[in-house]
């Protein structure tokens, strides 16, 4: 009786007390969901393409911003660490593509998979012998003041990284739909031989693909960078964007958005309300009951392809 | 198939190059010391200058005074990267090594150190946990081959409750406010939760715990929840990138840094670096002195720097985690030294070691003998205490360095070595060991 | 010429179905087995016989029971590391509290309740398949670490959180767990619990069971629409499935570490023993040893190469290094055979059978 009271009764009497704290969570829920979605949106992309769900996408991630924060340290200023960073990003995918995915063309998702993974291993090993195993701390010139708006704690960096996240979700729609080159990708996600047979250079296209991903990660571990510092656990963020994946669908990118705050919210007032009645520290498990939930209701995901099975 | 061929020729190289080398040689004449460390990995922000503090000082001792009383001192480092299984394989790799085998091991993690009790308890290597692993071993009489000096977890606990009695004016002044404790939700981050519990009912303040899942890069649910419970002081025990992010949480939420204390595992350069200055005032405890203001730091820089041959870069000399792992080497080695009073002046085994910790005494003099007047306090080991009197300090970040701002506060010794002998005589009973009988042991 | 079936006559259908029919691959068999029963404990030192054999066979039988649930049934799983875990805590708290318990009955006993808690997260297979099923299994992963990192009453209200084996013996006198016990009786225990439990699989993934699984596996339309009972078959290999991991995770946490608290069985477990059998070959009983193999033993080797090699490397060097070496042999093995070392084996063999001719 006590436990059906704890988990449904008194979260949302407590809610009820405390409207403004409820907005605050929400807002800040929103904004670290956000993040999530940086992150997510790198998946997305590769998967979509090239039908690849990219295990190595935190640690690339954390190569992107190691390169970034290296160029940085070494003199340069932040838009040319940003064109070095980006210039990195490509030749890792061209090195991908020709290494990796063109030997393991026509295989199975599982070891496509796999392949990712060793080259998660890879790019670990490879990162820290270059850059070092130390913490570098990310500044570039973000604010991070904490705005109190109408009694409601919001932080400027949070507004900032959802802006950008905005921004990136627009400019890869305005490529996806409205560009040869995202017809191109949005035809091979489609159809790896229907889009050869048209001519488009599925290798060529991979290699695009792989770098806007990188970019898209160089982005993410900017942004998670100056929060957290450039450091190894940087890779961990890909983590907490699976259930944002699963919750999105794994080819959408608006989905990668949505899902991304729906956890996001759902996480933190989750753990704030429900938390305390089972001893705290909730928000790994529940992003995960959560998107579970909703696949049992929808199976693909919200915004995913719905998946049909032929026998 | 070409591919596959070459590789098997390779493989087939490799294993006769490999098959054919031989190990390490050392001289009879040396002692060996294992070193486990993480230099990868998450956590090799932390271990690094750790582990370079502690080889540093070991090069200097061999460079200046040619060893421990004339026997150099050997060793050899083993990646760990904070595994509780690599830290396994390193200890059975390295455990027979050089001429008496390893003398002690230091796990450098509370992880580790749970997989390797039994096992050295067996194999008669003292496991030296300082400051962190099991606080309940300070009972030598249940772990005889472990050791938790200067000061435990739960001693920490206590001399941070009595250092903000002494902010607030008394700690009959604690009760009715509201302390919090900040903690990573595993076996390290659990270990204070009872000795703060047991002290919100003897003190009456309330104790409000906030769990954060490791590995704690995502902290905002529970910021928002500090502040909304303002409590008047904060504690925090968390490793590695927690540190920074609850650091910056704190900033990020207004919440005043210089009631923010962190255990002495939370309160180090790569902890508060990320932040930059809004880590400005957090403090945190510690068991030993930073900076590189002390007779042996400067012998360090004399005779390994000046020499060209330090692990790492001069300015890094004097850090927090530096001088960790400096005062690590001087109480292994002292105990080394105290061994080989009993034993004589050569390659000691690790019983003898043990019971040279047993019976360590760091006395005033011996501190200033070894230029750390003010890096340690000095201390008294015994069979039935393992922690020794350590006495805990409070330092603060001022956005440059680490700085002492209190005395040294000592723990009630009473209550703990209660806490001790009631958890080690259950664990005891647990295992089917029989306490030693400390008054017959010699 | 050498490795022929030629002039072996089945006198039996029982000979017939034997599961190695050609008479080489029996003596090799028995010629390995002797091996590990009579070389391995003599001839080892200590640090092999701990830090190398004995987490390989646990391993190993960690991924046997993911390929059960992955490689035959075709549910991917993430949840094997939670599994593992439920295991080494039942059997912690069963030897506690029943201190005259077997250790044999509590590894049988802890099994049971893991395949029970199995079936239980096995439930949305039902609805969900191929990576979101592993989503689920992921909630399932997570769930389980926290809920005995966060209920005390699971390691028995100590201090850390941290459970430590009893000691415990089998045939009354020799001590397979604390600190008595010697490493021979550990390795010998394992060894025997991994190859009798390596057996049982062997003979189920050939009969029936296996090959309803195998159904499902490939088509699970079809294969309910020829009579194999969907939610029978798929909670019937989560059971089994999680009843080997319960025990590997018991002996992981008793046997090897003999101390172990929950965040030893996180999510990077489950992607470890993944990766076994991904590596080592889906769908394969021998694929989960070479899995196992590969991913247990080719880091330690390529730690320790550099000093065998006298070569002085700085240490963090070797571990970058180590990694590079292995993601790069990973994507290696991929290319040259995306089937496993399983199927490479296989592939050996069949060239074998020819040679010294070519086709």
């Amino acid at each position: 009786m006590d436990l059906l009271a704890t988990a449904f009764v008194t979260p949302f009497a407590n809610m009820w007390d405390n409207p403004q704290f409820v907005l605050e969570v929400v807002i800040g829920g929103l904004l670290s969901g956000v993040m999530y979605s940086l992150v997510a949106l790198g998946f997305v992309l590769i998967y979509k393409a090239s039908g690849v769900f990219n295990f190595a996408q935190g640690t690339m991630v954390l190569f992107a911003a190691l390169t970034f924060v290296g160029a940085i340290e070494r003199g340069l200023p932040i838009w040319g660490a940003f064109i070095i960073a980006v210039a990195v990003m490509v030749l890792l995918a061209v090195a991908i593509e020709r290494l990796m995915l063109r030997p393991l063309v026509n295989q199975e998702q599982i070891i496509l998979f796999m392949g990712t993974i060793g080259l998660a291993f890879f790019l670990d090993g490879f990162g820290q012998l270059v850059w070092g195993s130390d913490v570098h701390p990310l500044d570039i010139g973000i604010p991070k003041a904490p705005l109190i708006i109408g009694g409601v704690l919001v932080n400027e960096f949070d507004l900032v990284a959802a802006v950008v996240a905005g921004s990136l979700v627009v400019a890869l729609a305005l490529l996806f739909q409205h560009t040869a080159v995202g017809r191109a990708l949005r035809a091979v996600a489609d159809d790896h031989q229907a889009a050869q047979s048209v001519g488009i250079p599925l290798r060529s296209i991979w290699i695009i693909v792989w770098s806007i991903a990188g970019v898209v990660g160089l982005v993410a571990g900017i942004m998670w960078g100056s929060n957290l510092g450039v450091q190894f656990s940087l890779s961990l963020v890909a983590l907490k964007a699976l259930p944002v994946l699963i919750l999105g669908g794994f080819t959408s990118v608006p989905g990668a958005i949505v899902g991304g705050l729906i956890v996001g919210v759902g996480e933190k007032l989750a753990e704030v309300f429900w938390g305390p009645a089972f001893g705290g520290a909730i928000e790994d498990w529940f992003a995960y009951a959560l998107a579970l939930v909703f696949l049992l209701f929808r199976p693909q995901g919200l915004f995913g392809e719905r998946i049909i099975e032929r026998v | 198939m070409r591919l596959f061929r070459t590789f098997l020729a390779g493989a087939a190289v490799a294993i006769a190059v490999f098959g054919l080398g031989a190990d390490t040689a050392f001289a009879q004449n040396e002692q060996f010391i294992p070193r486990l460390v993480y230099r990868s990995g998450p956590y090799a922000p932390n271990g690094i200058p750790f582990a370079d503090g502690y080889v540093d000082y070991l090069d200097m001792i061999n460079s200046r005074d040619g060893g421990v009383g004339g026997v150099r001192i050997a060793y050899e480092e083993c990646e760990t990267g904070y595994n509780n299984d690599k830290g396994v394989e390193c200890y059975e790799r390295l455990k027979n090594k050089g001429p008496t085998g390893a003398s002690l091991v230091d796990p450098l993690s509370t992880g580790i150190t749970y997989a390797l009790i039994e096992r050295a308890t067996a194999d008669k290597i003292p496991v030296v946990s300082m400051g962190y692993g099991r606080a309940d071993a300070s009972y030598g009489a249940v772990f005889p081959y472990v050791f938790t000096l200067p000061a435990t977890y739960w001693a920490q606990a206590d001399a941070l409750i009595k250092y903000i009695g002494q902010q607030e004016g008394g700690l009959d002044k604690l009760k009715g406010k509201k302390i919090g404790l900040v903690y990573i939700d595993i076996a390290y981050g659990k270990e204070p939760i009872s000795t703060l519990e047991k002290l919100s009912q003897k003190l009456g303040y309330t104790f409000l715990k906030y769990p954060v899942s490791a590995p704690g890069i995502e902290q905002s649910a529970t910021w928002l929840q500090v502040r909304q419970q303002r409590p008047d002081w904060l504690f925090m025990w968390g490793w590695g990138v927690m540190n920074s992010t609850a650091i910056k949480g704190a900033a990020s939420i207004g919440y005043p840094m210089d009631h923010f204390v962190g255990v002495w595992w939370s309160g180090s350069e790569p902890d508060v670096a990320p932040a930059g200055e809004a880590a400005a005032g957090y403090k945190s405890g510690a068991f030993h002195g930073p900076g590189q203001d002390y007779g042996v730091i400067k012998d360090i820089l004399k005779y390994v720097y000046d020499k060209n041959s330090g692990h790492t870069t001069r300015d890094k000399v004097g850090e927090v985690l530096y001088n960790r792992g400096v005062i690590n080497a001087i109480y292994d080695l002292e105990a080394i030294r105290a061994a080989q009073g009993k034993f004589g002046k050569k390659p000691l085994k690790g019983e003898e070691v043990q019971w040279g910790y047993e019976h360590l005494d760091i006395t005033p003099q011996r501190v200033t003998e070894l230029g750390a007047d003010g890096l340690m306090v000095p201390t008294q080991l015994s069979c039935a205490n393992h922690e020794g009197n350590g006495e805990v300090r409070i330092q603060q970040w001022d956005g440059k360095h680490w700085k002492f701002v209190s005395d040294w506060i000592k723990p009630d010794r009473e209550m703990l070595t209660e806490m001790y002998k009631e958890s080690a005589l259950a664990y005891a009973k647990e295992k089917g060991i029989t306490p030693r009988e400390c008054e017959k042991v010699m | 010429m050498l490795y022929r079936e030629v002039g072996e006559l089945k006198a039996s259908y029982a000979a017939d179905q034997a599961i190695f029919p050609i008479r080489q691959d029996r003596w090799l068999m028995l010629a390995a087995l002797a091996a590990a029963y009579l070389v391995v404990p003599v001839a080892g030192s200590e640090y092999w016989l701990l830090t190398i054999m004995i987490p390989f066979l646990v391993f190993a039988l960690a991924a046997l029971g993911l390929n059960l649930l992955t490689g035959y049934a075709g549910q991917v799983s993430l949840g094997t590391g939670g599994f593992m875990a439920v295991g080494a805590f039942a059997t912690y708290k069963l030897t506690t509290a029943l201190p005259g318990l077997n250790i044999v009955l509590a590894l049988l006993l802890a099994g049971t309740i893991t395949a029970l808690v199995g079936v239980l997260f096995g439930f949305p297979s039902l609805r969900i398949k191929g990576f979101y099923l592993a989503v689920a299994t992921l909630a399932a992963q997570f769930f389980l670490i926290w809920m005995f990192n966060k209920f005390p009453w699971f390691y028995n209200y100590s201090a850390s959180g941290v459970i430590s084996a009893p000691p415990r013996a089998v045939f009354g006198r020799f001590y397979v767990t604390g600190a008595e016990a010697d490493p021979r009786a550990k390795y010998l225990f394992v060894l025997t619990v991994v190859i009798l439990l390596a057996l049982a699989a062997k003979g189920l993934v050939r009969g029936r069971v296996g090959r309803a699984w195998m159904a499902i596996r490939d088509m699970d339309v079809a294969a309910e629409i020829i009579g194999i009972r969907p939610l029978r078959t798929k909670l019937l290999a989560f059971a089994l499935s999680s009843f080997y991991c319960g025990i590997a995770g018991a002996m992981w946490a008793f046997i090897h570490t003999s101390a172990v608290e929950a965040s030893a069985f996180e999510i990077d477990r489950s992607f470890e023993i993944l990766f076994m059998i991904i590596i080592g070959g889906l769908g394969s009983i021998l694929g989960s040893f070479l899995g196992a193999a590969f991913i247990v033993l080719l880091p330690i080797f390529l730690d320790n190469a550099p000093r065998l090699a006298a070569l002085e490397i700085p240490v963090n060097l070797v571990t970058n290094l180590q990694s590079m070496i292995f993601g790069a042999l990973i994507i290696f093995f991929l290319i040259v055979e995306p089937n496993g070392l399983a199927r490479l084996w296989a592939i050996g063999k069949e060239k074998l059978r020819l040679w010294p001719f070519p086709h």
